[in-house]
């Protein structure tokens, strides 16, 4: 973690919110699969665990006005973008509070008031909608930017490619980030790729691509930074591959024996939220204490959410037919 | 008023909108310096610059969903799809993304976009290039489905259409585009799901859109030689369907004919048959029947082409099975 040294630029505040975030995050994500054992939550659920210093590094490198846009293993991104944790709780429980009023479920998180653009349950579906917003933005003449994440899956997908080539065409201001946790689904990435080094992909587009530690939140901050820096300036899109691993299934029913217990070990030995909390703490940035009094906050935190999302109340069968069209009074 | 083509029509229905409306611009194969492949958008980089007629490379699904991200900033794109064949090629974009956004993230965004796409047969473009797809756009919620027929509804609907907060299939048969007639110039537009009977009649109702509203009214023609009068509703829109218009004018006549170029089989036709039965059953002095194209891949020889697309011939048959 030496390398860390020279890139703690950032104020201790901010580095302490980034820890904060992701604690948020395993905590959220942690408490899920009993609740849904219980019957809580239904659908599927694609939990985020091992993955959360891709989400919080990369929302870190953006200003609240700018957009994120994911696929389906999205609560910890929406919380990274800002989400309140009960809204979240309440749209996995179906509530008419969640995030999207009960009517989108775990793969479908949106909240135009965070600019985070949804979550999206067909692989790669949505990155040609960055490339939109991307345009929206260049079409208006202001300077924000749009993060675009996807899982490893995806970059096997046409549009996906179809979508590289636009954004490199009408240099939108996208950066687009790979979370490369080695399997789409049960298929290891060098089963279904034919190129390993997926950061590689972009270029036949003539996009920037390089890849960078996805359990290390200060490095993709940093990565992510830089590219958001050149979307800003007009140089148009960047291409991220994070490596990085889900230490759960790919969903709540996936017992996971795709993978060895050896390779969970060594991946479960670079979690990015103890090794960040004991570089925060041999930094002098933080004292255990003050480490153990986030995640005691966290886990309250979510506590409260699900408390919330339990009291929350169900929506009105009328729902059923609202906001299938814009209906003007 | 001035008669002007159905291409032309289009033409002046999106212009005038550019002009209304700064959030309005064109994406697509060819729009721009091409002008489009049946020249619809002529003029419009012209006049409008390349970041309002934008052309894209050959990417059906990159261009819908594109414009579905810009629709959701408040973006009014129109894209156009070279042909509607194409429509398939992006249909994940189209029925995952553009018309359920809205309703699986809680009514918390709209997507005001139009999807314009040429299509129909009659020109031996084969199995892959004649499709009519309504029925498909039909069958799923959130879009809306226009079909103009005649060069002033193509001006109007279409107006309406960019300005619709919904997304809008807006499908134009390719055989349409060089037919003229009176268009109003300037501000014109026609609410979308309003029927329009193109032509008054008590003994039948041809119930029909977009190019076939011209095959039915030469079947009318026929049918008056020999006495019969039959009324044609023209729904011009399947999402709203306008069974108002419908009900009314088969109450009149008491037997109803859809016909449809589109693939009989879970055509548009079925539907609208089920729901004069649900409604106006006992006014029926008939079953409700069905003309639709032939349930095969479109042939390219010019004769089995004929027969697959349904003619004066067979509409007149099936009304004297109805009478």
């Amino acid at each position: 973690m030496k390398s860390k040294t020279e890139r703690s630029l950032l104020e201790p505040r901010e580095l302490l919110q980034m820890y904060r975030d992701m604690v948020l995050i395993r905590e959220f994500e942690e408490a899920c699969p009993k609740l849904y054992s219980q019957g809580k939550m239904g659908g599927f659920l694609h939990l985020y665990s091992g993955q959360e210093a891709v989400g919080v590094g990369a929302a870190h490198a953006i200003h609240a006005d700018d957009y994120m846009i994911a696929a389906y293993r999205e609560h910890g991104l929406i919380l990274a973008k800002g989400a309140h944790p009960n809204e979240i709780m309440a749209e996995l429980f179906g509530k008419v509070t969640g995030c999207s009023r009960g009517k989108g479920g775990s793969m479908h998180m949106f909240d135009p008031s965070l600019r985070f653009m949804g979550g999206y349950g067909i692989v790669g579906g949505h990155i040609p909608l960055a490339v939109g917003l991307g345009y929206s933005i260049l079409y208006r003449e202001s300077d924000e930017v749009v993060l675009c994440l996807f899982g490893d899956g995806a970059t096997n997908q046409g549009v996906f490619h179809e979508a590289m080539n636009m954004a490199a065409l009408y240099r939108v201001p996208v950066v687009f980030i790979c979370e490369n946790n080695g399997y789409g689904i049960g298929t290891a990435v060098t089963r279904a790729s034919s190129m390993e080094a997926l950061y590689k992909k972009s270029c036949a587009y003539e996009t920037p691509g390089m890849k960078v530690d996805g359990m290390d939140v200060l490095a993709v901050y940093e990565a992510v930074r830089k590219a958001v820096q050149r979307a800003r300036e007009g140089s148009g899109p960047t291409y991220i591959e994070a490596l990085t691993y889900r230490f759960r299934g790919h969903s709540i029913s996936d017992p996971g024996t795709y993978r060895s217990e050896q390779e969970k070990k060594i991946w479960r030995e670079r979690d990015p939220i103890p090794n960040f909390s004991a570089w925060l703490i041999d930094q002098g940035h933080a004292g255990r204490d003050e480490i153990e009094r986030i995640d005691a906050e966290q886990k309250k935190a979510v506590h409260e959410a699900i408390r919330f999302a339990e009291e929350s109340p169900e929506p009105d069968p009328e729902e059923l037919w609202t906001d299938v069209y814009v209906e003007r009074q | 008023m001035p008669e002007i083509t159905c291409r032309e029509a289009l033409n002046q229905a999106m212009s005038e909108e550019m002009e209304r409306d700064p959030a309005v611009f064109i994406l697509g194969e060819d729009v721009g310096l091409y002008e489009g492949s049946f020249k619809v958008t002529r003029g419009l980089l012209a006049k409008f610059g390349e970041r309002r007629v934008i052309d894209t490379p050959i990417a059906e699904a990159g261009i819908v969903g594109m414009a579905c991200g810009a629709a959701m900033t408040g973006l009014r794109p129109i894209a156009e799809l070279m042909t509607v064949n194409f429509s398939i090629v992006a249909m994940d974009q189209i029925m995952n993304h553009v018309a359920v956004a809205r309703y699986m993230f809680g009514g918390k965004v709209e997507v005001p976009l139009v999807i314009r796409a040429p299509g129909g047969a009659g020109h031996q473009l084969g199995a892959q290039h004649s499709h009519s797809l309504e029925p498909i756009f039909m069958h799923c919620p959130g879009l809306r489905v226009i079909v103009p027929s005649v060069p002033a509804d193509a001006k109007g609907l279409l107006k309406s259409a960019i300005r619709c907060d919904d997304p809008v299939m807006f499908l134009e048969h390719e055989g349409i585009y060089g037919i003229k007639g009176e268009v109003p110039e300037g501000e014109y537009t026609i609410p979308l799901g309003v029927a329009d009977v193109k032509r008054k009649g008590g003994d039948v109702t041809l119930i029909t859109l977009s190019r076939m509203v011209y095959v039915c009214l030469e079947a009318a023609k026929e049918l008056a030689a020999e006495g019969i009068e039959a009324e044609v509703v023209d729904l011009r829109a399947l999402n709203p369907l306008d069974m108002v218009t419908v009900l009314e004018s088969v109450r009149k006549t008491r037997r109803a004919l859809t016909v449809e170029e589109s693939w009989l089989t879970g055509g548009w036709g079925g539907e609208v048959a089920a729901r004069i039965m649900e409604h106006a059953f006992d006014s029926l002095d008939a079953p409700v029947l069905r003309v639709g194209g032939a349930d095969v891949p479109m042939p390219y020889n010019k004769t089995l082409e004929k027969l697959a697309i349904p003619d004066v011939r067979r509409i007149v048959a099936r009304v004297k099975e109805l009478l």
